[in-house]
């Protein structure tokens, strides 16, 4: 009879958490803004697979990392959502539910099993001015551990999270215009790309939540829209 | 694909969890909330409750796309049960469904369908062919049918613009969930029939937008004068029937004053002087 190895709690924890932070650095980055109308997700992504998607009239997700785990997890995110809608009402789907629900998945996932998930997640929610309490935006980012954090007026996510994010720490201001936000992510991105390699509209995957749209309220932006804004 | 025990949670703490992987909303929650479906199939016609129903619902082309109104009665047998209950939902940005039949049943199809047809859209990133949406709703009826057998018709319209063909398409269906395309006009409910035989006369292909819109009221109008449980257009309450144009564009609903403006114009024009006798 064999005896198995001992292998403490912390060299497991240890190592599974290596073993995620490999595959997520691997990716690119994904940043999230509020701007005066809304808020922006903005991702390095030359292909057709999206990573930021709509989930809710309200919320919208974008994942890093490995690309069947996170869209899997939206499309999980798109089911809680539109059964809670159908249950109760719209307004009752809420980013915070949605991020905690993921939280505790992603957690789950992490500590019972061989594998944990190769994903980071933004989870951000537009506020609504036509309702009492509800007028915030919310920005949330989910860890491959679970571990949640929110966040005001930025949030980033992928593979070179600390320089993107020294870029949007020294120029971002609130209430920018979308036009405005969309340069900042530009250059929060470029510097956290890989060398040689340079952004533009067709590398780029932009999306935002307009808060003076009704109901559904996400956008997918085409690369000609960003385009010009990057020309303004 | 992972295996979904990797996502599941203990406790049912948390609503994230279920074995379908699926595009279809209604297809989920048969396979994971059941409880959330509506069933309507425990209903007994003997029961001897009554229950609200719909009447006069009708949909035709135009030369921009398709039209779809209904009036706004719900009657429980010889009662009002309501006077302003809405029959005509857009189900997206550019499809309609109307509902004549038991108002219950018929409002909560409406519901999931629009659910049904946002949530494919967000799962797959692109949204459901006009013909895929009107299948779908098929579908949805023919699961219904238990119920139907018991009296709980369903029997909706579905229309809307295709903006692959150019062009309005409407369907009906039986309460089989037989789906037929319609070329023209078609009205259903208590009252469709004197809805259709006013059309008729009026309809043509190529009407505009404004000539579309007076044919309706005129076809609602001649409908309520013949079937008591279609509500006419009540100036006394402001009650009006909607009606929304699906065009490339979007879906518009008439304006109100429109609607009375029209209406008063044909009650003029029908008065007959010195009275019926």
């Amino acid at each position: 009879m064999s005896m198995p190895f001992y292998v403490s709690p912390e060299q497991v924890m240890a190592d599974k958490a290596e073993f995620a932070r490999k595959g997520i650095a691997r990716g690119k980055s994904i940043v999230a803004l509020e701007y005066d109308n809304g808020v922006l997700l903005i991702a390095e992504n030359s292909t057709s697979l999206s990573k930021v998607g709509e989930i809710y009239d309200r919320i919208a997700f974008a994942g890093v990392g490995k690309f069947s785990e996170f869209d899997m997890l939206r499309k999980i995110g798109v089911r809680f959502a539109d059964s809670r809608g159908y249950q109760y009402s719209r307004d009752d789907v809420r980013g915070k539910a949605l991020a905690n629900a993921y939280s505790q998945a992603v957690g789950e996932a992490f500590t019972n099993q061989m594998k944990p998930l190769e994903v980071e997640m933004i989870v951000a929610e537009v506020g609504d001015d036509s309702l009492v309490g509800h007028e915030h935006n919310s920005l949330y980012r989910i860890k491959f551990d679970g571990f949640i954090s929110d966040h005001k007026g930025f949030c980033v996510i992928g593979g070179n999270v600390e320089d993107v994010q020294s870029v949007l720490d020294d120029d971002y201001e609130e209430g920018m215009t979308q036009g405005d936000a969309v340069q900042l992510g530009l250059k929060a991105l470029t510097r956290g790309a890989s060398d040689n390699s340079t952004l533009d509209a067709t590398t780029l995957e932009v999306c935002i939540l307009d808060r003076s749209r009704s109901r559904r309220k996400f956008t997918r932006l085409s690369a000609d829209i960003v385009q010009d804004m990057l020309n303004a | 694909m992972l295996a979904r025990s990797e996502i599941q949670i203990g406790g049912g703490l948390v609503l994230i969890r279920g074995k379908y992987q699926g595009s279809s909303f209604w297809e989920y929650l048969r396979a994971d909330e059941p409880a959330l479906l509506p069933n309507f199939s425990a209903w007994e016609s003997s029961s001897g409750v009554s229950i609200p129903h719909g009447t006069t619902v009708l949909a035709f082309k135009f030369a921009d796309g398709v039209l779809v109104a209904g009036d706004r009665l719900a009657t429980e047998g010889h009662r009002v049960a309501s006077r302003d209950v809405e029959k005509v939902f857009s189900t997206d940005s550019h499809s309609l469904m109307a509902i004549s039949g038991a108002a219950g049943p018929c409002i909560e199809m409406g519901r999931i369908l629009s659910v049904e047809l946002e949530h494919y859209e967000k799962i797959e990133g692109e949204a459901l062919e006009l013909e895929g949406k009107a299948n779908k709703l098929g579908q949805m009826i023919r699961q219904n049918l238990p119920a139907a057998m018991q009296g709980l018709v369903v029997v909706p319209l579905f229309a809307g613009y295709d903006l692959r063909r150019k062009a309005g398409r409407l369907w009906k269906y039986d309460i089989t969930g037989g789906r037929y395309e319609e070329t023209e006009f078609e009205a259903t409910g208590s009252g469709g029939v004197y809805a259709s035989e006013s059309l008729r006369k009026s309809w043509n292909a190529e009407m505009s937008a404004s000539d579309a819109v007076a044919a309706t009221v005129t076809a609602l109008t001649d409908a309520a004068d013949q079937d008591r449980a279609t509500g006419g257009i009540d100036l006394q309450r402001k009650i009006f029937p909607i009606i929304c144009l699906a065009t490339e564009d979007s879906i518009r609903q008439v304006e109100d004053d429109e609607i009375e403006g029209i209406y008063r114009a044909l009650v003029e024009e029908r008065t007959v002087p010195g009275g019926a006798n």
